[in-house]
């Protein structure tokens, strides 16, 4: 054998150790919730057997029922107008030519990853407070607001990154074989930004469902999501309960994200 | 040329890029005439502001001043939608979500024709190029020189007044491009389309053009058909970056069509002059190598000088010869069979010109 010519991780003391450490952190407690959502006994500790039991509670639970339905209501509004705004956004910032204070809009489309949560929650639930008061709305509309707003740079980056993949002379010759600008965007444009779209969509669709702080601020009375009502639960007793609706959740999620992956890797 | 002949009449196009002290003139003051049914080329090195003159016909830029007429009528402030005029990009840019047969259609799709037209055209043009047989693959699934007849077809088929050619050729490898180069005579003389061909390939440019026009920084230096560029080169780069050449200087004695010169070796000879040069004056001359051969005797010779070197070619031979009077000239003889080398370097010989061989250079 040669030489190793350049530095390798792998072959550092303790590596394997700590990577093996690292995953047990990481999914250890992931998998023991899988687990006992399957118990048949109360605990969410003791193993006594396995069953369904937990899953047709919940199931037949009126309450995570709502709950549920109100996530996916939320997430499917917030996840499209997020997905539109994060669309004409990707256009207005990649076909242009470049101009100044670019790079502030780009910083002004991504706050919501750089702005604490809690920050924006408190800020919400003040503004929302005095609109509710002044208009008498409380409908599910507050949350789909905010969860569209922080929704946006989720969706607006796979976006854009399909963008500049984009071979811009193929907008040339959707122009040079008589495509007015709207039927080059309709026919060359769009179609080939989908793949991007459809994982911004996902993307934003999954952030939503999963968000806690900043819907636990602005919701109104007897609006829970599935999230928030968990986090409610918690707060009385711990069933096995808990751990089935997590366990659904994580299922939904992983699936969600595994197919904007593969939307992903698709080649422009 | 009448004005009925004329496809495209650019005039006294200027195009600059950027503004102020870090301005680009891409093209400068450019005036040329493309008649109908040509195979017209620019050609010159990369730079020389042969594509931009090609996008400004296209409408994909539009120019500083000047203006760009299309049999009559200036387009240069219309949109690229709205020209009857085609592009083969040299990349292809063909649309990766669509068939063979579907990027073929698209332009008259886009000129809402109807259905069966569209699809009547593009079985006429998928046999053209002779794609048959892949009208429903995708562009990914099929070769270069697939995707650049493809190209051509989509380029062609909403039958464009002018089609222009963006160094189409250029990323093909050697084999095919010869295949092309045939092709591209054949598509243009059949449809009887004005082509517009950009290209650096002296070559290519020699064996397709019906004229050329030889590019250089943003100027065009000369305009002629392959034979005259060739034979007739009125300016130093044009002789230099098409072929090989001799230059020499000499003193021009008369002017006119055909003048006289004296060579620096007093030897006095024949030369075609550019039209409006005025006598007398120190002029550079250029005498293609293959213009030119060697006696073995000084009597007749307009130059003579010391054999320095002999290259074999395979098809031909050069002598390189170091001449009396200074500079050095490079003679190719055609090599045949059963000829033997009797020549060596060292040997003093003689350089005979051809009545036509001399061509006196503006510059």
């Amino acid at each position: 054998m040669s030489e190793r010519a350049s530095f390798d991780i792998r072959r550092m003391p303790g590596f394997v150790a700590i990577a093996l450490a690292t995953f047990l952190v990481l999914y250890a407690p992931i998998v023991t919730l899988v687990i006992y959502s399957f118990n048949a006994g109360m605990s969410v500790a003791l193993w006594e057997g396995f069953s369904w039991r937990w899953y047709e509670a919940a199931m037949h639970n009126q309450q995570i029922q709502d709950a549920a339905v109100r996530s996916v209501i939320v997430a499917s509004f917030a996840s499209v107008f997020a997905t539109v705004l994060a669309t004409m956004a990707a256009l207005g910032t990649t076909r242009v030519r470049p101009f100044r204070g670019q790079t502030t809009i780009y910083a002004l489309i991504n706050q919501p990853l750089m702005v604490p949560e809690i920050v924006t929650g408190v800020a919400l639930l003040i503004v929302f407070a005095t609109v509710k008061q002044a208009t008498g709305y409380s409908g599910l509309g507050y949350l789909i607001l905010a969860h569209t707003a922080f929704c946006i740079p989720f969706a607006y980056l796979p976006i854009r990154a399909r963008l500049e993949g984009l071979d811009r002379s193929l907008e040339t010759a959707a122009a040079d074989l008589y495509a007015t600008p709207w039927r080059a965007f309709r026919r060359v444009t769009l179609p080939l930004m989908m793949p991007g779209i459809v994982a911004g969509a996902m993307l934003a669709f999954v952030i939503s469902l999963d968000d806690v702080v900043i819907t636990e601020f602005v919701k109104s009375a007897g609006q829970d999501t599935l999230p928030t009502y968990m986090l409610g639960q918690l707060r009385r007793a711990v069933t096995p309960e808990i751990n089935a609706i997590s366990t659904v959740l994580l299922f939904i999620s992983v699936a969600i994200v595994s197919a904007f992956f593969v939307l992903n890797r698709k080649k422009a | 040329m009448t004005e009925s002949e004329i496809s495209i009449r650019v005039s006294g196009v200027t195009k600059t890029f950027g503004e102020g002290a870090s301005a680009f003139h891409a093209l400068s003051d450019v005036s040329v005439d493309i008649r109908k049914n040509e195979f017209f080329t620019l050609l010159g090195p990369s730079g020389c502001g042969k594509t931009t003159l090609l996008r400004l016909i296209a409408g994909f830029d539009h120019p500083t001043s000047g203006r760009i007429e299309l049999d009559g009528e200036d387009i240069s402030q219309l949109a690229p939608f709205q020209r009857p005029v085609n592009t083969v990009f040299q990349s292809y840019a063909l649309f990766p979500h669509m068939t063979v047969a579907q990027n073929i259609g698209f332009g008259l799709e886009m000129l809402d024709r109807p259905k069966a037209e569209v699809a009547a055209t593009v079985a006429q043009m998928l046999s053209l190029v002779r794609m048959e047989a892949l009208a429903d693959r995708r562009t990914d699934q099929i070769s270069g020189g697939q995707q650049q007849r493809v190209a051509l077809a989509r380029a062609l088929a909403p039958h464009p007044k002018v089609l222009l050619l963006d160094e189409p050729l250029s990323a093909l490898d050697y084999k095919l491009r010869k295949d092309m180069q045939i092709e591209l005579k054949r598509l243009q003389s059949e449809t009887g389309i004005t082509f517009v061909f950009v290209t650096h390939d002296q070559e290519e440019a020699l064996t397709m053009s019906d004229r050329i026009a030889v590019m250089n920084q943003g100027t065009i230096l000369q305009i002629g058909s392959p034979r005259e560029i060739y034979d007739r080169p009125e300016q130093r780069f044009v002789a230099d970056f098409i072929g090989d050449s001799n230059f020499l200087e000499a003193e021009l004695l008369t002017g006119g069509a055909s003048g006289r010169l004296r060579l620096g070796s007093g030897h006095e000879i024949e030369a075609s002059v550019p039209e409006g040069m005025t006598a007398p004056r120190r002029v550079s001359v250029s005498i293609r190598p293959e213009h030119a051969a060697l006696t073995s005797g000084a009597e007749d010779a307009a130059l003579t000088g010391t054999l320095k070197e002999i290259v074999y070619f395979g098809t031909d031979t050069h002598y390189h010869v170091a001449l009396g009077s200074g500079g050095s000239f490079i003679v190719r003889r055609q090599n045949s069979r059963g000829v033997t080398e009797t020549l060596e370097p060292g040997a003093a010989v003689g350089i005979s010109l051809g009545p036509r061989s001399v061509q006196v250079l503006r510059d």
